[in-house]
């Protein structure tokens, strides 16, 4: 299966069948889950409404770790595998994961603000998820800085895995250090500490913005391709002019 | 400031960031196919090479 979707043209050809299905569904799941948030979530009793920013703020955290997860796999598998999509994998991802962390970020702040009263705290779990944002930035830069794409690939791979060290101390920073930012309440291995009138409708919007992001992540690797075909055309067309020349 | 205004403000950067990111897909993916096609019309394929 893996070996056949390694096949640029045959990967075109499945993840166009599956785009717009994958986007509807997405579509789909943020109007049930806006709708669950807006008119079925009670308030919290100590945090009142402004606790309809967990809604946003939470499934950004997890796709921002999901998205550094696809990307830490895509570069094993552009270093020891040299699988032929691992690199347009990497650089697809890198943006949507980027803007996932932006988002978690910004309402993380948004909702700190009249929780703690304050935007920003530099405890562990607020600081690791910014050194999360400056390690994408980084790697967009890197993709920037190099023109050729295999060698880009190379060395955005490493930079990859050795931000990858930054993954486990997002997730346990709030179990290893006393920090502002509350300990995990979904994925307890005592079972989530949430009622299920919040849970389901964050668990709804979770899945839309997974999904989302798929969506989002096939489009890119479609326009990936392209790119690379593009190059490859463009290539092509000097190599014929400087022969004509000649 | 109102808790309002914290919750809205949220939901606005949300909706921008992710419209920033599909409208980016869409455009890059246009201006992808554009070119492609543009280099295909010009007859320069992987085929000009051989011949």
């Amino acid at each position: 299966m893996i070996r056949e979707l390694a096949n640029p043209t045959r990967f075109m050809s499945l993840s166009g069948t599956l785009l717009p299905w994958v986007g509807g569904l997405a579509a789909l799941l943020v109007a049930v889950g806006l709708y669950l948030v807006w008119f079925a979530a009670p308030a919290d009793y100590q945090q009142g409404e402004t606790v309809k920013i967990m809604y946003l703020h939470v499934p950004a955290a997890w796709l921002s770790l999901f998205f550094y997860m696809i990307m830490a796999s895509s570069a094993l598998g552009t270093l020891v595998w040299r699988h032929p999509l691992a690199d347009v994998s990497q650089k697809a991802a890198a943006p949507i994961g980027a803007a996932f962390t932006l988002i978690c970020l910004v309402t993380g702040s948004l909702w700190g603000k009249p929780m703690w009263g304050t935007y920003w705290q530099w405890d562990a779990r607020l600081t690791s998820m910014l050194v999360m944002l400056l390690i994408y930035l980084g790697i967009l830069a890197l993709w920037r800085a190099i023109e050729e794409p295999n060698r880009a690939a190379r060395a955005v791979s490493i930079l990859t895995l050795v931000g990858a060290v930054n993954v486990p101390i997002v997730k346990f920073s709030v179990d290893w250090w006393n920090t502002l930012h509350q300990p995990a309440s979904v994925f307890r291995i005592d079972g989530p500490t949430i009622h299920p009138s919040m849970l389901v409708p964050l668990l709804i919007m979770a899945v839309a913005f997974t999904l989302m992001g798929v969506a989002l992540h096939l489009a890119g690797m479609r326009t990936e391709i392209l790119r690379r075909r593009v190059r490859t055309l463009t290539i092509l067309e000097a190599e014929r002019l400087d022969a004509q020349a000649a | 400031m109102s808790h309002t205004f914290f919750i809205a403000f949220s939901y606005i950067v949300t909706a921008l960031v992710i419209a920033g990111l599909i409208l980016r897909a869409v455009i890059d993916h246009r201006i992808q196919v554009r070119t492609l096609a543009d280099l295909e019309s010009r007859g320069i394929g992987r085929r000009s090479r051989r011949g």
